[in-house]
């Protein structure tokens, strides 16, 4: 299994993020005032300042906004995985993440701008918590 | 026209000339470099009431330097924003010099991450350190401060048609700099670059690739090094050594990764305008443009945010060795050789003023002719993530 980095605790804006990751759930904020769209997850709404957020669940499909193949990283749960995609990705419910696009055979080659991609979520030797990962459809 | 403000000058520089410094603490570098600086202005030790400090290395920050220097300045100031900021605490000095609350201001940089093995750009993403709500959502995912500007670039070539060709331009012009000052070229020597003469465009596109699509002869140098500056009143710039470097204009802004956000706009295209308004200048009329050359996508993306051209047409603005200190087109770009082949200890910002005022001095390895108006702009933090853009406008006395 991969050995990424985990998430670091106690870390309160982003552990309902990552408890959803292990129930196999993406989740965002949005503002029960503005309506806005709120990530990374932190405790008030930057559109209009409001406290009343709520988790919501997205269907954890979107576009790759931009990439990046990693051909030399010195962290060793990195240097191991080969050349690899890091991306950030717009999910269809309006917030973009970063996340790594995974299952092509060669990532200089297979992922490009615009692709669409879904989540999934992978099991991770370093810890409980699996890491959001974006496969293409 | 400029405006006819002259408030506040720089009046002493140092660059520290090692790029490989072993035996030597970040805090010795500063100090040298003060010293120096101090020197070169003219002005004395004790003339000092401001100091401006990043809190890098074994610093301090403002409290640290002040003990360290034996010194009891009455305006402390700990900006610590990234690479750009040299560009921000220039603009407090400005600012406090304005007030009345400084008369004469220093700003120091030293750093040995060459010889600390400090892998700035491809290490990231390490899962280490205290819990933070940034890192909770990026470590996982193995992002290097390289692969962060690549992310960049790729956009930018996805929107606009850029190529990597046309990013070489900037790695050439910049290495026939470093070739014409002797610092820059005991760098690449002692930092064991493969080659220090010129290069050529297919020589960066043939170097290897370290993060898609950005190129090895892309990538700035990871040096020890360091240096400082002294600002100064107008008043107390009279009493300086040299001819004063005017502080026209300066602007400061912050950008982020947003949701929908456009990662091909950095935080240029906010602090840009207020310093040429403030200055009175428009891009066009400048000499020499400093840009934090960390890579080559940095200065792309920034001259367009900076006015130099519009935004996604960098690409027809770079053509035709445009960016040489002898070209006719202005204006010249990174006269010093850069970050790219230079001097990049980790915050390259302070070196952007250096060469700015040797420039406009006439002091320059690749002196400009007649060089009358520059811009400092400092780029801090991750181009496509948490970044500053600090820009700064001098002028000749
Ligand atoms: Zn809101």
């Amino acid at each position: 299994m991969p050995n990424r980095p985990q998430p670091r605790f106690p870390e309160p804006n982003s552990q309902p993020f990552w408890e959803g990751a292990k129930r196999g759930e993406l989740l965002y904020q949005q503002c029960n005032s503005c309506n806005g769209v709120v990530f990374y997850p932190r405790m008030l709404c930057t559109h209009c300042g409001s406290l009343d957020l709520a988790w919501k669940q997205s269907k954890g499909e979107g576009t790759v906004y931009t990439y990046s193949v990693v051909r030399q990283n010195r962290n060793p749960a990195f240097s191991d995985l080969g050349a690899y995609a890091l991306a950030y990705i717009d999910l269809d419910e309006g917030f973009r993440m970063m996340s790594n696009v995974i299952g092509v055979a060669d990532p200089t080659k297979d992922v490009s701008i615009g692709q669409r991609v879904k989540v999934e979520f992978e099991k991770q030797d370093s810890g409980d918590y699996p890491i959001p990962v974006f496969r293409p459809v | 026209m400029a405006n006819q403000a002259r408030d506040a000058a720089i009046v002493g520089i140092h660059e520290y000339p090692l790029r490989v410094a072993p035996g030597r603490s970040a805090m010795q570098i500063k100090a040298e470099s003060i010293s120096k600086a101090l020197e070169d202005s003219g002005l004395k030790y004790s003339d000092v009431d401001a100091i401006y400090d990043t809190n890098e290395g074994e610093g301090g920050g403002g409290l640290g330097m002040s003990h360290y220097l034996g010194l009891k300045p009455t305006v402390i100031d700990t900006t610590a924003v990234g690479g750009s900021s040299y560009e921000f605490q220039t603009a407090h000095a400005l600012r406090d010099i304005r007030a009345g609350k400084a008369n004469v201001a220093i700003l120091s940089y030293g750093s040995v991450a060459a010889s600390n093995r400090t892998p700035i750009g491809t290490g990231g993403g390490t899962g280490a350190g205290a819990p933070n709500w940034q890192g909770n959502m990026e470590d996982s995912f193995g992002q290097t401060l390289i692969a962060n500007y690549a992310m960049v670039a790729h956009r930018h070539m996805h929107q606009y048609g850029t190529t990597s060709a046309d990013l070489a331009e900037i790695s050439v012009s910049t290495r026939l700099h470093a070739t014409r000052n002797p610092d820059a070229v005991r760098a690449m020597q002692d930092l064991q670059f493969m080659g220090t003469g010129e290069i050529s465009v297919q020589d960066v596109l043939d170097s290897r690739v370290i993060a898609d699509p950005l190129h090895l002869l892309e990538c700035c140098m990871v040096s020890d090094g360091g240096g400082a500056l002294v600002i100064a009143s107008a008043a107390a710039a009279r009493g300086a050594k040299k001819k004063p470097v005017w502080i026209l204009g300066t602007g400061e802004a912050t950008k982020y990764r947003e949701n929908g956000g456009d990662i091909t706009v950095s935080a240029g295209a906010q602090s840009a305008p207020i310093a040429f308004g403030e200055a009175g200048v428009k891009p066009e009329e400048l000499d020499l443009a400093m840009i934090y050359d960390s890579f080559t996508i940095t200065v792309a993306t920034i001259l367009e945010d900076l006015g130099f051209c519009k935004k996604g047409e960098y690409k027809d603005f770079a053509k035709g060795n445009r960016f040489r200190f002898d070209s006719a087109l202005k204006p010249a770009l990174n006269t010093d050789g850069g970050g790219l082949s230079s001097n990049h200890p980790g915050m390259r910002g302070l070196f952007l003023l250096l060469e700015s005022v040797r420039q406009l001095r006439g002091e320059s390895s690749s002196q400009i002719a007649n060089a009358q108006l520059a811009i400092a702009h400092g780029n801090g933090g991750f181009l496509g993530g948490n970044h500053t853009g600090g820009s700064v406008i001098l002028a000749r006395d």
